[in-house]
């Protein structure tokens, strides 16, 4: 197991290596002077020539590449063009906003979407079987700012029960903090619970002809036993596998979300530095969002050891 | 009707055109696809035309303007104006033709793409390893913000746009095309082609490719769903498509400083994207569950 899990952080570092050469190379290919675009339309040659300088942009490729890992690898990930201040500050600011948005939204997407499908594949062929799959379809069609504005003008504009928009940070009071986040990630969990309550149903729907289902309904136990104890149980390693495979999803979604609902969290950051051509900042934020997403599937491989103890490494 | 006379592939269209996904999804693409092309025959006026006296009116205004020979003509804002007077209802009209020509383009685009080197990498093995590993580092940045960096190291426009979502999208339609291709290469059919001495060229065109036309169709279709909302999250958020085009993003872009006060100008692009998108999705399971029904199995 421990050989395993070593073997695929292994793994992970040539993909890490590629999204880095792949981000490096962003600043690269931009047509023009990578020294000329940061200096802004008014600068002097002379002010150029400095940040050329400055950056290293005099030297090979391959070394400036090299220099830049390494200083990431020191925590240093440079300067914001826009901001003037150290990127991994400028991080280490809007990380709260955004991890609070994820983590409410996976867990309100698994309390609906686990029940929700479960239930589908139990009655499946119903009426409640159909609008469950229904409602999965138009849930992936529709775009997580028009639920995100239909939310604000229900709850807040009309009936006036939660606040519009902003974030509030949690050491300032939890209400505060959760009535300001309930809608985003309510707008926000809607695709997955639309995709996870989807792939839940074709699971259990499997597991449900297996015959150990029916052995243990013929112990007599009853129905939600069999449900919870050894249909979903038995169906969770597919489960596990669509919900890390959606927060590439997640990651997309809270860079619009945060938008409409204007958190400064890392996704309003990102848009923000984008406008701005900031791109020390845009690097790091896909680096570190890149970086998160593999290692969040990495984890969600391990976790298959303890879903199900058939599977070894 | 015997179906035992008939083809497989004419089997196939019937399957298809009896499927109710496939109808009612492919009506309204129609649907928005006429409301593109037919934009000037549905009252629609120049989506560009600004009016300042007549600025975030609500569905349904209406106002009279003088046309060039200085008559009073009757003008009706049937769903509203937005925060420079332009016309909501025209907007959303014209806004069909960008939303359903970035669809298609990035649909088309990345298939080409995709499938010139999904072959090259099921079919050369050497070259297999390292195209694969490429396709894994670009797939591990998230697609929206894979696409955002595209974006900005261009200026805003309609090519930068198509191609910014081009480039998360053709590492998936790689692996499905190599996926295929690797498992037809082992096929009998294909080993006793090459042993006949077909040559790469020939046998790839007549035996491999036809297999991977259904399910890049199943495919393209989700592509041109999901290419369609990027699009739209793009020129909302400011850096996508430049605002005075008329697309639907741009709509409710231009809508949300105003949007406590007049939520039409969000409320209805919305609509109509949502329709799109599901409509697009609908034809694509149709098409998935008829034509490409081993894959159907899978999800």
């Amino acid at each position: 197991m421990l050989s395993y899990l070593f073997r695929r952080l292994l793994a992970t570092i040539p993909v890490m290596l590629l999204v880095a050469v792949f981000v490096f190379m962003l600043l690269r290919l931009t047509p023009g002077d990578p020294a000329a675009i940061i200096a802004g339309d008014y600068a002097s040659d002379a002010q150029i020539a400095e940040i050329r300088g400055k950056l290293g942009l005099d030297k090979p490729l391959a070394v400036q590449f090299m220099v830049w890992i390494g200083n990431m690898f020191q925590g240093d990930f440079g300067e914001s063009f826009f901001y003037k201040k150290q990127v991994g500050e400028l991080i280490a600011a809007r990380l709260e906003p955004t991890l609070s948005l994820s983590l409410l939204t996976i867990f309100l997407t698994v309390c609906i979407a686990v029940p929700m499908g479960t239930l589908a594949a139990y009655r499946q062929g119903s009426w409640l079987d159909r609008g469950i799959m229904g409602f999965s379809v138009l849930g992936f069609s529709l775009p997580v700012f028009v639920i995100g504005y239909m939310l604000i003008y229900l709850f807040s504009i009309e009936l006036g029960w939660l606040p519009v928009q902003g974030y509030q940070r949690i050491g300032d009071g939890l209400w505060g903090w959760l009535s300001r986040l309930i809608l985003p990630s309510l707008a926000l969990s809607v695709v997955f619970v639309a995709f996870i309550a989807r792939m839940t149903r074709t699971s259990v729907l499997e597991v449900l002809g297996e015959d150990y289902i029916r052995t243990a309904r013929a112990k007599g136990q009853t129905e939600t036993r069999v449900l919870m104890r050894h249909a979903l149980r038995n169906a969770a390693v597919p489960i596990v596998t669509v919900i890390g495979l959606s927060f590439a999803i997640l990651i997309g979604g809270v860079v619009v979300t945060e938008s409409v609902f204007n958190l400064p969290g890392l996704g309003l950051l990102t848009v923000e530095a984008v406008l701005a051509r900031d791109f020390p900042t845009i690097q790091a934020v896909i680096l570190l969002f890149s970086f998160i997403y593999v290692l969040i599937n990495l984890a969600i491989d391990v976790s298959y050891t303890l879903l199900d103890p058939r599977i070894r490494y | 009707m015997s179906t035992a006379s008939i083809s497989p592939g004419r089997q196939t269209l019937w399957r298809m055109m009896r499927n109710p996904s496939v109808i009612i999804g492919g009506a309204l693409v129609l649907a928005v696809v006429l409301m593109g092309l037919l934009a000037p025959l549905l009252g629609a006026r120049d989506p560009a035309d600004i009016s300042p006296k007549d600025r975030n009116k609500a569905p349904g205004y209406e106002t009279t303007v003088r046309d060039s020979s200085g008559q009073k003509v009757p003008v009706v804002y049937r769903l509203g104006s937005d925060t420079l007077g332009r016309d909501v209802y025209s907007r959303i009209i014209y806004g069909a033709r960008i939303s359903l020509i970035v669809g298609v383009s990035v649909a088309a685009i990345s298939i080409v793409i995709g499938m010139a080197i999904g072959v090259l990498a099921g079919y050369v093995r050497w070259l297999d390893g390292i195209i694969m590993r490429v396709m894994d580092g670009l797939m591990a940045i998230p697609a929206i913000l894979l696409a955002i960096a595209v974006v900005s190291l261009f200026s805003a426009g309609l090519t930068s746009v198509i191609i910014a979502i081009v480039v998360p999208e053709v590492p998936r339609v790689v692996r499905l095309v190599r996926s295929i291709v690797l498992s037809i290469r082992e096929e009998p059919y294909v080993e006793a082609a090459i042993t006949a001495g077909t040559r790469t060229p020939v046998l790839l065109v007549r035996h491999i490719l036809p297999n991977t036309i259904a399910p890049l169709i199943v495919q393209g279709t989700f592509i041109v769903a999901s290419a369609i909302i990027v699009e739209a999250i793009l020129s909302f958020l400011g850096i996508g498509i430049p605002p005075e085009i008329p697309t639907w993003g741009n709509i409710m872009a231009e809508g949300r400083s105003v949007f406590q006060l007049y939520p039409h100008n969000i409320f209805y692009p919305g609509l109509v994207l949502a329709l799109t998108v599901l409509a697009v999705n609908m034809l694509g399971d149709g098409l998935r569950d008829t034509l490409d029904p081993r894959f159907a199995k899978r999800l």
